[in-house]
Protein backbone atom coordinates (compact mmCIF):
# COMPACT_ATOMS: atom_id res chain seq x y z
CA UNK A 1 0.00 0.00 0.00
CA UNK A 2 2.95 2.34 0.85
CA UNK A 3 5.98 1.96 -0.50
CA UNK A 4 9.15 4.48 -0.07
CA UNK A 5 12.07 3.56 -2.27
CA UNK A 6 15.36 4.88 -1.76
CA UNK A 7 13.86 8.08 -0.27
CA UNK A 8 16.30 11.06 0.56
CA UNK A 9 15.33 14.82 1.43
CA UNK A 10 18.07 17.35 1.82
CA UNK A 11 16.51 20.77 3.39
CA UNK A 12 20.10 23.20 2.34
CA UNK A 13 22.93 20.87 3.00
CA UNK A 14 21.11 19.10 5.96
CA UNK A 15 19.84 15.64 5.18
CA UNK A 16 16.61 14.70 6.86
CA UNK A 17 16.24 11.50 5.12
CA UNK A 18 18.68 9.21 3.34
CA UNK A 19 17.88 6.59 1.35
CA UNK A 20 14.98 5.25 3.09
CA UNK A 21 13.23 2.09 1.48
CA UNK A 22 9.95 0.99 3.09
CA UNK A 23 6.77 -0.91 2.62
CA UNK A 24 3.45 -0.66 4.78
CA UNK A 25 1.13 -3.19 3.99
CA UNK A 26 -2.68 -2.36 3.94
CA UNK A 27 -4.40 -2.41 7.43
CA UNK A 28 -0.73 -2.51 9.47
CA UNK A 29 0.17 -0.31 11.96
CA UNK A 30 3.20 0.63 12.01
CA UNK A 31 5.52 2.79 14.87
CA UNK A 32 8.18 5.18 13.03
CA UNK A 33 10.46 5.87 16.29
CA UNK A 34 13.50 7.65 16.78
CA UNK A 35 14.88 11.03 18.91
CA UNK A 36 13.98 14.50 17.31
CA UNK A 37 15.46 14.88 14.26
CA UNK A 38 15.75 12.14 13.14
CA UNK A 39 13.28 12.45 10.37
CA UNK A 40 10.27 10.62 11.25
CA UNK A 41 7.86 13.74 10.40
CA UNK A 42 9.84 14.32 7.24
CA UNK A 43 8.63 11.22 6.25
CA UNK A 44 5.04 11.62 7.06
CA UNK A 45 4.81 14.90 5.45
CA UNK A 46 5.97 13.63 2.42
CA UNK A 47 3.17 11.12 2.42
CA UNK A 48 0.88 13.75 2.50
CA UNK A 49 2.52 15.74 -1.10
CA UNK A 50 3.61 18.67 1.75
CA UNK A 51 7.32 17.76 1.04
CA UNK A 52 8.75 15.78 -2.02
CA UNK A 53 11.61 13.87 -1.92
CA UNK A 54 15.03 15.04 -3.01
CA UNK A 55 15.32 11.64 -4.60
CA UNK A 56 13.84 8.32 -4.89
CA UNK A 57 10.07 7.21 -4.91
CA UNK A 58 6.97 7.41 -2.23
CA UNK A 59 4.30 5.15 -3.68
CA UNK A 60 0.37 4.91 -2.63
CA UNK A 61 -1.70 2.48 -4.19
CA UNK A 62 1.22 1.92 -6.50
CA UNK A 63 0.78 5.22 -7.68
CA UNK A 64 3.74 7.69 -7.47
CA UNK A 65 2.65 10.54 -5.46
CA UNK A 66 5.40 12.41 -6.11
CA UNK A 67 4.54 12.95 -9.62
CA UNK A 68 1.26 14.16 -8.86
CA UNK A 69 -0.13 17.11 -10.40
CA UNK A 70 -1.45 19.94 -8.38
CA UNK A 71 -4.80 19.25 -9.19
CA UNK A 72 -4.46 15.96 -7.74
CA UNK A 73 -3.10 16.42 -4.39
CA UNK A 74 -6.57 16.77 -2.58
CA UNK A 75 -7.92 13.71 -3.55
CA UNK A 76 -4.68 11.96 -2.35
CA UNK A 77 -4.87 13.49 0.80
CA UNK A 78 -9.00 12.62 1.19
CA UNK A 79 -7.64 9.08 1.55
CA UNK A 80 -5.23 10.09 4.34
CA UNK A 81 -6.25 11.29 7.95
CA UNK A 82 -3.74 13.03 9.65
CA UNK A 83 -3.18 13.79 13.49
CA UNK A 84 -0.77 16.27 14.45
CA UNK A 85 0.71 16.59 18.69
CA UNK A 86 -0.65 19.79 18.98
CA UNK A 87 -4.32 18.52 17.58
CA UNK A 88 -4.37 21.40 14.92
CA UNK A 89 -8.08 22.05 16.38
CA UNK A 90 -9.86 25.39 14.94
CA UNK A 91 -10.69 27.55 18.04
CA UNK A 92 -13.71 29.49 16.96
CA UNK A 93 -15.86 25.68 15.86
CA UNK A 94 -17.09 23.44 18.33
CA UNK A 95 -16.19 19.87 18.33
CA UNK A 96 -18.79 18.91 16.29
CA UNK A 97 -18.05 21.09 14.08
CA UNK A 98 -13.91 20.62 13.61
CA UNK A 99 -15.34 16.76 12.63
CA UNK A 100 -17.61 17.83 10.25
CA UNK A 101 -15.21 20.19 8.34
CA UNK A 102 -13.54 16.77 6.95
CA UNK A 103 -17.02 16.12 5.31
CA UNK A 104 -18.18 19.16 4.29
CA UNK A 105 -14.69 19.24 2.17
CA UNK A 106 -15.75 15.87 1.07
CA UNK A 107 -18.59 17.40 -0.17
CA UNK A 108 -21.18 15.36 2.26
CA UNK A 109 -24.76 16.17 2.64
CA UNK A 110 -25.94 17.98 5.42
CA UNK A 111 -27.97 14.79 7.07
CA UNK A 112 -24.95 12.53 6.20
CA UNK A 113 -22.54 14.97 7.97
CA UNK A 114 -24.54 15.14 10.76
CA UNK A 115 -25.01 11.17 11.12
CA UNK A 116 -21.40 10.49 10.10
CA UNK A 117 -19.82 12.86 12.54
CA UNK A 118 -22.74 11.65 15.59
CA UNK A 119 -21.44 8.33 14.89
CA UNK A 120 -17.47 8.99 14.80
CA UNK A 121 -18.06 11.36 17.78
CA UNK A 122 -19.83 8.35 19.92
CA UNK A 123 -16.91 6.18 18.94
CA UNK A 124 -14.39 8.12 20.39
CA UNK A 125 -16.51 8.83 23.22
CA UNK A 126 -16.90 12.32 23.71
CA UNK A 127 -20.93 13.09 22.21
CA UNK A 128 -21.64 14.74 25.16
CA UNK A 129 -18.59 17.03 24.40
CA UNK A 130 -19.92 18.08 20.96
CA UNK A 131 -20.87 21.54 21.54
CA UNK A 132 -17.70 22.61 23.30
CA UNK A 133 -15.52 25.05 21.83
CA UNK A 134 -11.55 23.42 22.06
CA UNK A 135 -10.31 25.65 24.80
CA UNK A 136 -13.09 24.17 26.96
CA UNK A 137 -11.51 20.66 26.16
CA UNK A 138 -9.25 18.56 28.09
CA UNK A 139 -5.90 17.35 26.17
CA UNK A 140 -7.31 13.36 25.86
CA UNK A 141 -10.88 15.12 24.67
CA UNK A 142 -8.70 17.57 22.06
CA UNK A 143 -7.19 14.57 20.63
CA UNK A 144 -9.66 12.83 20.62
CA UNK A 145 -11.84 15.36 17.92
CA UNK A 146 -9.04 16.11 16.05
CA UNK A 147 -8.42 11.50 15.27
CA UNK A 148 -12.48 11.92 15.11
CA UNK A 149 -11.64 14.54 12.50
CA UNK A 150 -9.40 12.56 10.82
CA UNK A 151 -11.28 9.18 10.73
CA UNK A 152 -14.76 10.52 9.55
CA UNK A 153 -14.26 10.55 6.48
CA UNK A 154 -13.16 6.85 6.43
CA UNK A 155 -9.84 7.30 5.05
CA UNK A 156 -7.50 4.76 4.09
CA UNK A 157 -4.59 5.74 6.11
CA UNK A 158 -4.05 7.56 8.95
CA UNK A 159 -0.74 9.41 9.77
CA UNK A 160 -0.68 9.96 13.94
CA UNK A 161 2.50 12.81 14.49
CA UNK A 162 3.56 12.51 18.11
CA UNK A 163 -0.38 11.98 18.95
CA UNK A 164 0.82 11.52 22.79
CA UNK A 165 3.48 14.13 23.11
CA UNK A 166 1.58 16.73 24.68
CA UNK A 167 -0.25 14.09 27.02
CA UNK A 168 -0.19 12.58 30.36
CA UNK A 169 0.23 8.60 30.41
CA UNK A 170 -3.00 7.87 31.20
CA UNK A 171 -4.72 10.06 28.36
CA UNK A 172 -1.92 8.97 26.11
CA UNK A 173 -2.65 5.46 26.69
CA UNK A 174 -6.00 5.89 26.01
CA UNK A 175 -5.45 7.87 22.67
CA UNK A 176 -3.11 4.55 21.57
CA UNK A 177 -6.00 2.13 22.97
CA UNK A 178 -8.05 4.14 20.06
CA UNK A 179 -5.92 4.44 17.48
CA UNK A 180 -5.52 0.58 17.79
CA UNK A 181 -9.09 0.19 17.41
CA UNK A 182 -9.25 2.09 14.40
CA UNK A 183 -6.65 -0.18 13.15
CA UNK A 184 -8.91 -2.88 13.91
CA UNK A 185 -11.32 -1.72 11.86
CA UNK A 186 -8.80 -2.17 8.50
CA UNK A 187 -7.44 1.32 8.46
CA UNK A 188 -3.05 1.27 8.16
CA UNK A 189 -2.03 3.73 10.95
CA UNK A 190 1.40 4.97 10.14
CA UNK A 191 2.61 6.94 13.77
CA UNK A 192 5.70 8.68 14.55
CA UNK A 193 6.54 8.62 18.23
CA UNK A 194 9.19 8.37 20.57
CA UNK A 195 7.46 7.48 23.43
CA UNK A 196 9.47 3.67 24.66
CA UNK A 197 6.44 2.68 26.91
CA UNK A 198 3.67 3.09 24.60
CA UNK A 199 5.51 1.06 21.16
CA UNK A 200 6.56 -1.53 23.36
CA UNK A 201 3.56 -2.40 25.20
CA UNK A 202 1.98 -2.53 21.78
CA UNK A 203 4.16 -4.73 20.09
CA UNK A 204 3.35 -3.79 16.47
CA UNK A 205 5.81 -3.09 13.90
CA UNK A 206 8.84 -0.57 14.44
CA UNK A 207 10.51 0.97 12.21
CA UNK A 208 13.52 3.04 13.78
CA UNK A 209 15.29 6.07 12.62
CA UNK A 210 18.06 8.05 13.63
CA UNK A 211 19.75 10.98 11.42
CA UNK A 212 17.27 10.47 8.74
CA UNK A 213 18.82 6.83 8.05
CA UNK A 214 16.67 3.95 8.69
CA UNK A 215 18.04 1.81 11.57
CA UNK A 216 16.07 -1.47 11.91
CA UNK A 217 12.28 -2.27 10.47
CA UNK A 218 11.06 -5.62 12.87
CA UNK A 219 7.71 -6.67 13.40
CA UNK A 220 6.98 -6.70 17.14
CA UNK A 221 9.91 -4.62 17.60
CA UNK A 222 10.61 -2.75 20.57
CA UNK A 223 12.40 0.45 20.93
CA UNK A 224 15.47 0.37 23.53
CA UNK A 225 17.38 2.77 24.90
CA UNK A 226 20.44 2.43 22.89
CA UNK A 227 18.20 2.94 19.68
CA UNK B 1 -21.37 26.18 -3.64
CA UNK B 2 -23.78 26.57 -0.96
CA UNK B 3 -21.03 25.21 1.22
CA UNK B 4 -18.63 27.70 0.00
CA UNK B 5 -21.54 30.32 0.96
CA UNK B 6 -22.27 29.00 4.02
CA UNK B 7 -18.06 29.59 4.33
CA UNK B 8 -18.15 32.93 3.23
CA UNK B 9 -21.33 33.92 5.93
CA UNK B 10 -19.37 32.40 8.68
CA UNK B 11 -16.25 34.50 7.56
CA UNK B 12 -18.29 37.70 7.43
CA UNK B 13 -20.41 36.82 10.73
CA UNK B 14 -16.99 35.93 12.62
CA UNK B 15 -15.32 39.44 12.08
CA UNK B 16 -18.26 41.97 11.99
CA UNK B 17 -16.68 45.18 12.61
CA UNK B 18 -13.82 44.38 9.13
CA UNK B 19 -17.27 43.68 7.19
CA UNK B 20 -19.00 46.92 8.60
CA UNK B 21 -15.49 48.37 7.64
CA UNK B 22 -14.86 47.37 4.30
CA UNK B 23 -18.48 48.36 3.74
CA UNK B 24 -18.35 51.65 4.57
CA UNK B 25 -15.72 51.75 2.00
CA UNK B 26 -17.11 50.64 -0.48
CA UNK B 27 -20.48 52.95 0.28
CA UNK B 28 -18.25 55.93 0.49
CA UNK B 29 -16.88 54.77 -3.08
CA UNK B 30 -20.32 54.60 -4.52
CA UNK B 31 -21.73 56.86 -3.12
CA UNK B 32 -19.04 59.00 -4.69
CA UNK B 33 -19.66 57.58 -7.56
CA UNK B 34 -22.95 58.59 -7.73
CA UNK B 35 -23.05 61.75 -6.76
CA UNK B 36 -20.87 62.49 -9.77
CA UNK B 37 -22.74 61.00 -12.21
CA UNK B 38 -25.98 62.20 -11.22
CA UNK B 39 -24.54 65.42 -11.83
CA UNK B 40 -23.13 64.66 -14.99
CA UNK B 41 -26.28 63.66 -15.99
CA UNK B 42 -27.91 66.30 -14.47
CA UNK B 43 -25.56 68.82 -16.22
CA UNK B 44 -25.55 66.81 -19.68
CA UNK B 45 -29.62 66.86 -19.49
CA UNK B 46 -29.37 70.37 -18.93
CA UNK B 47 -27.23 71.28 -21.95
CA UNK B 48 -28.81 69.10 -24.21
CA UNK B 49 -32.70 70.85 -23.12
CA UNK B 50 -30.12 74.26 -24.17
CA UNK B 51 -28.75 72.83 -27.41
CA UNK B 52 -31.72 71.38 -28.80
CA UNK B 53 -33.01 74.51 -28.11
CA UNK B 54 -31.34 76.91 -30.62
CA UNK B 55 -33.00 80.02 -29.38
CA UNK B 56 -32.71 84.01 -30.29
CA UNK B 57 -35.01 86.38 -28.47
CA UNK B 58 -35.80 89.37 -30.35
CA UNK B 59 -37.26 92.28 -27.72
CA UNK B 60 -38.97 94.90 -29.66
CA UNK B 61 -38.44 98.52 -28.90
CA UNK B 62 -42.20 99.92 -27.14
CA UNK B 63 -44.01 101.45 -29.83
CA UNK B 64 -43.03 98.78 -32.86
CA UNK B 65 -45.76 98.41 -35.51
CA UNK B 66 -47.11 94.86 -35.13
CA UNK B 67 -47.29 94.81 -39.26
CA UNK B 68 -43.59 95.35 -38.99
CA UNK B 69 -42.87 92.44 -36.31
CA UNK B 70 -45.29 90.26 -38.76
CA UNK B 71 -42.63 91.10 -41.82
CA UNK B 72 -40.05 90.38 -39.94
CA UNK B 73 -41.56 87.27 -38.53
CA UNK B 74 -42.12 86.33 -42.25
CA UNK B 75 -39.01 87.03 -43.60
CA UNK B 76 -37.25 84.69 -40.47
CA UNK B 77 -39.33 81.85 -41.29
CA UNK B 78 -38.24 82.16 -45.19
CA UNK B 79 -34.89 81.64 -43.91
CA UNK B 80 -33.49 78.18 -44.68
CA UNK B 81 -31.72 78.12 -40.95
CA UNK B 82 -34.72 79.06 -38.82
CA UNK B 83 -36.88 76.18 -37.82
CA UNK B 84 -39.26 77.96 -36.30
CA UNK B 85 -40.59 81.08 -34.90
CA UNK B 86 -43.14 82.33 -31.85
CA UNK B 87 -44.56 85.81 -31.29
CA UNK B 88 -44.77 86.45 -27.34
CA UNK B 89 -46.79 89.84 -27.21
CA UNK B 90 -46.87 92.10 -24.46
CA UNK B 91 -50.12 90.62 -22.73
CA UNK B 92 -48.13 86.71 -23.33
CA UNK B 93 -44.87 88.34 -21.58
CA UNK B 94 -47.29 89.19 -18.86
CA UNK B 95 -48.93 85.88 -18.08
CA UNK B 96 -45.58 83.99 -18.23
CA UNK B 97 -44.54 86.46 -15.61
CA UNK B 98 -47.34 85.97 -13.73
CA UNK B 99 -47.16 82.43 -13.87
CA UNK B 100 -43.56 82.14 -13.07
CA UNK B 101 -44.27 84.88 -9.82
CA UNK B 102 -47.64 83.43 -8.33
CA UNK B 103 -46.03 82.79 -5.00
CA UNK B 104 -44.53 86.34 -5.15
CA UNK B 105 -47.56 88.89 -5.02
CA UNK B 106 -45.07 91.95 -4.57
CA UNK B 107 -43.68 91.43 -7.71
CA UNK B 108 -46.63 90.97 -9.41
CA UNK B 109 -48.06 94.41 -8.21
CA UNK B 110 -45.44 95.80 -9.64
CA UNK B 111 -45.80 94.75 -13.00
CA UNK B 112 -47.81 95.60 -15.88
CA UNK B 113 -48.49 94.38 -19.85
CA UNK B 114 -47.03 97.60 -20.96
CA UNK B 115 -43.63 97.70 -19.23
CA UNK B 116 -42.83 94.49 -20.65
CA UNK B 117 -41.49 94.01 -24.16
CA UNK B 118 -42.69 92.06 -26.81
CA UNK B 119 -40.16 89.33 -28.02
CA UNK B 120 -40.34 87.24 -30.81
CA UNK B 121 -38.46 83.73 -29.85
CA UNK B 122 -36.43 82.12 -33.00
CA UNK B 123 -35.80 78.74 -33.33
CA UNK B 124 -32.74 77.56 -35.63
CA UNK B 125 -31.72 74.43 -36.90
CA UNK B 126 -28.38 74.32 -35.69
CA UNK B 127 -26.85 76.45 -32.94
CA UNK B 128 -23.81 77.60 -35.30
CA UNK B 129 -26.85 80.02 -37.26
CA UNK B 130 -27.35 81.34 -33.58
CA UNK B 131 -24.73 84.19 -34.14
CA UNK B 132 -25.12 85.28 -37.94
CA UNK B 133 -29.18 85.27 -36.97
CA UNK B 134 -28.24 87.64 -33.94
CA UNK B 135 -25.97 89.80 -35.85
CA UNK B 136 -28.57 90.53 -38.35
CA UNK B 137 -31.32 90.95 -36.49
CA UNK B 138 -29.64 93.18 -34.11
CA UNK B 139 -29.43 95.52 -37.25
CA UNK B 140 -33.15 95.54 -37.18
CA UNK B 141 -34.40 99.36 -36.34
CA UNK B 142 -37.19 97.75 -34.64
CA UNK B 143 -35.40 95.84 -32.18
CA UNK B 144 -34.38 96.38 -28.65
CA UNK B 145 -31.97 93.65 -27.68
CA UNK B 146 -31.11 90.41 -28.99
CA UNK B 147 -30.25 87.42 -26.57
CA UNK B 148 -28.89 84.14 -27.29
CA UNK B 149 -28.39 81.56 -24.75
CA UNK B 150 -24.69 81.45 -26.09
CA UNK B 151 -23.01 81.82 -22.69
CA UNK B 152 -25.38 80.05 -21.01
CA UNK B 153 -24.16 76.92 -23.38
CA UNK B 154 -20.81 77.89 -23.03
CA UNK B 155 -21.15 78.25 -18.90
CA UNK B 156 -22.64 74.84 -18.44
CA UNK B 157 -20.18 72.71 -21.09
CA UNK B 158 -17.75 74.04 -19.10
CA UNK B 159 -19.27 72.87 -15.67
CA UNK B 160 -20.22 69.24 -17.44
CA UNK B 161 -16.49 69.52 -18.54
CA UNK B 162 -14.75 70.39 -15.00
CA UNK B 163 -18.06 67.63 -13.29
CA UNK B 164 -16.83 64.91 -15.64
CA UNK B 165 -13.06 65.83 -15.19
CA UNK B 166 -13.07 66.10 -11.19
CA UNK B 167 -15.73 62.90 -10.67
CA UNK B 168 -13.69 61.14 -12.97
CA UNK B 169 -11.02 61.39 -11.16
CA UNK B 170 -12.04 61.07 -7.42
CA UNK B 171 -14.06 57.94 -8.42
CA UNK B 172 -10.92 56.73 -10.02
CA UNK B 173 -8.87 57.64 -7.20
CA UNK B 174 -11.77 55.69 -5.13
CA UNK B 175 -12.27 52.93 -7.06
CA UNK B 176 -8.64 51.76 -6.09
CA UNK B 177 -8.25 53.24 -2.53
CA UNK B 178 -11.14 50.79 -2.21
CA UNK B 179 -9.70 48.11 -4.36
CA UNK B 180 -6.56 48.08 -1.75
CA UNK B 181 -8.93 48.28 1.16
CA UNK B 182 -10.19 45.12 0.13
CA UNK B 183 -7.40 43.91 -0.87
CA UNK B 184 -5.84 44.45 2.67
CA UNK B 185 -9.26 43.48 4.85
CA UNK B 186 -8.95 39.92 2.81
CA UNK B 187 -5.32 39.81 3.16
CA UNK B 188 -5.24 40.41 6.57
CA UNK B 189 -8.32 37.67 7.11
CA UNK B 190 -6.00 34.91 4.98
CA UNK B 191 -3.32 35.43 7.62
CA UNK B 192 -5.23 35.19 10.50
CA UNK B 193 -7.07 31.93 8.69
CA UNK B 194 -3.65 30.72 8.23
CA UNK B 195 -3.97 27.31 10.64
CA UNK B 196 -7.48 27.03 8.91
CA UNK B 197 -6.58 27.21 5.40
CA UNK B 198 -3.23 24.43 6.48
CA UNK B 199 -5.93 22.15 8.19
CA UNK B 200 -8.43 22.30 5.26
CA UNK B 201 -5.10 21.72 2.75
CA UNK B 202 -4.23 18.77 4.65
CA UNK B 203 -7.86 17.34 4.90
CA UNK B 204 -8.12 17.44 0.96
CA UNK B 205 -9.79 20.65 0.08
CA UNK B 206 -9.60 21.86 -3.49
CA UNK B 207 -7.53 25.45 -3.94
CA UNK B 208 -10.92 26.57 -5.27
CA UNK B 209 -13.16 25.42 -1.77
CA UNK B 210 -10.64 27.47 0.24
CA UNK B 211 -10.40 30.15 -2.11
CA UNK B 212 -13.57 31.23 -3.56
CA UNK B 213 -15.34 31.88 0.23
CA UNK B 214 -12.74 35.00 0.33
CA UNK B 215 -13.26 36.04 -3.35
CA UNK B 216 -17.09 35.89 -2.35
CA UNK B 217 -16.88 37.90 0.62
CA UNK B 218 -15.09 40.39 -0.99
CA UNK B 219 -17.73 40.41 -3.46
CA UNK B 220 -20.51 40.46 -0.55
CA UNK B 221 -18.73 43.96 0.79
CA UNK B 222 -18.57 45.09 -2.89
CA UNK B 223 -22.23 44.66 -3.40
CA UNK B 224 -23.48 45.85 0.36
CA UNK B 225 -21.44 49.43 -0.33
CA UNK B 226 -23.01 49.81 -3.76
CA UNK B 227 -26.43 48.93 -2.58
CA UNK B 228 -26.48 50.70 0.42
CA UNK B 229 -25.19 53.84 -2.03
CA UNK B 230 -27.58 53.67 -4.52
CA UNK B 231 -30.72 53.72 -1.83
CA UNK B 232 -29.28 56.19 0.28
CA UNK B 233 -28.51 58.71 -3.18
CA UNK B 234 -31.95 57.80 -4.41
CA UNK B 235 -33.72 58.28 -1.32
CA UNK B 236 -32.07 61.99 -0.77
CA UNK B 237 -32.77 62.72 -4.88
CA UNK B 238 -36.58 61.72 -3.38
CA UNK B 239 -36.89 63.83 -0.01
CA UNK B 240 -34.97 66.71 -1.84
CA UNK B 241 -37.38 66.07 -5.39
CA UNK B 242 -39.97 68.52 -4.29
CA UNK B 243 -37.56 71.51 -3.02
CA UNK B 244 -35.32 71.16 -6.57
CA UNK B 245 -38.03 70.67 -8.83
CA UNK B 246 -38.71 74.04 -8.97
CA UNK B 247 -35.26 75.38 -9.17
CA UNK B 248 -34.56 73.60 -12.27
CA UNK B 249 -38.36 74.91 -13.47
CA UNK B 250 -38.72 73.94 -17.50
CA UNK B 251 -35.34 71.45 -17.69
CA UNK B 252 -37.37 68.48 -16.63
CA UNK B 253 -34.70 66.99 -14.61
CA UNK B 254 -36.51 66.12 -11.82
CA UNK B 255 -38.04 63.69 -10.75
CA UNK B 256 -35.68 61.35 -11.35
CA UNK B 257 -36.37 58.59 -14.19
CA UNK B 258 -37.18 55.39 -11.94
CA UNK B 259 -35.69 53.01 -15.26
CA UNK B 260 -32.29 55.32 -14.97
CA UNK B 261 -32.09 54.82 -11.55
CA UNK B 262 -32.64 51.06 -12.24
CA UNK B 263 -29.94 51.26 -14.96
CA UNK B 264 -27.50 52.87 -12.58
CA UNK B 265 -28.40 50.09 -9.98
CA UNK B 266 -27.63 47.82 -12.49
CA UNK B 267 -23.60 49.15 -13.37
CA UNK B 268 -23.24 50.26 -9.75
CA UNK B 269 -23.63 46.80 -9.08
CA UNK B 270 -21.18 45.21 -11.92
CA UNK B 271 -18.55 47.93 -10.77
CA UNK B 272 -18.91 46.91 -7.38
CA UNK B 273 -18.75 42.74 -7.96
CA UNK B 274 -15.77 44.06 -9.96
CA UNK B 275 -13.70 45.99 -7.52
CA UNK B 276 -14.81 43.18 -4.81
CA UNK B 277 -13.67 40.61 -6.78
CA UNK B 278 -10.85 42.23 -7.73
CA UNK B 279 -9.26 43.27 -4.52
CA UNK B 280 -10.12 39.81 -3.05
CA UNK B 281 -8.51 38.36 -5.87
CA UNK B 282 -5.21 40.42 -5.80
CA UNK B 283 -4.98 39.03 -1.57
CA UNK B 284 -5.63 35.23 -2.24
CA UNK B 285 -3.07 35.68 -5.23
CA UNK B 286 -0.90 37.73 -2.59
CA UNK B 287 -1.35 35.87 0.34
CA UNK B 288 -2.85 32.64 -0.46
CA UNK B 289 -0.23 30.22 -1.13
CA UNK B 290 -2.05 27.08 -1.44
Amino acid sequence: MIVFENVSKKFDSMLALDDISLEIKQGEFVFIVGPSGAGKSTLLRILTHELLPSAGKAMINNKDITKLKEGEIPSLRRKIGFVFQDFKLLDDRTVFENVALTLEVLGKGDEEIKKMVEHTLKLVEIWDKRNLFPRQLSGGEAQRTAIARAVVGKPDILLADEPTGDLDPKTAWGVIQLLNEINSWGTTIVMATHNREIVNTLKKRVVILRKGKKISDSKEGKYEEDN
Amino acid sequence: MKRIIEFTKRNIRRTPYQAIAASMVMFLTFFALLTFILLAAGSQKTLVYFESRPQVIVFFKDGVDNQDIAALDEALKKDPRVSATKYVSKEDALKKYQEDNKDEPFLLELVSASILPASLEISTKTPEDLAPISEVLSKEPAVEQVFIPKDVIERLTSITRIIRIVGGTTVAFLMVFATLVILMIIGFKIRLKRGEIEIMRLIGASPAFIRNPFILEGLFYGVVGALLAWVVSYGLLWYFTPYLKDYFKEVKLLPVDPIFMSGLLGVILLAACFVGALGSYGAVRRYLKI
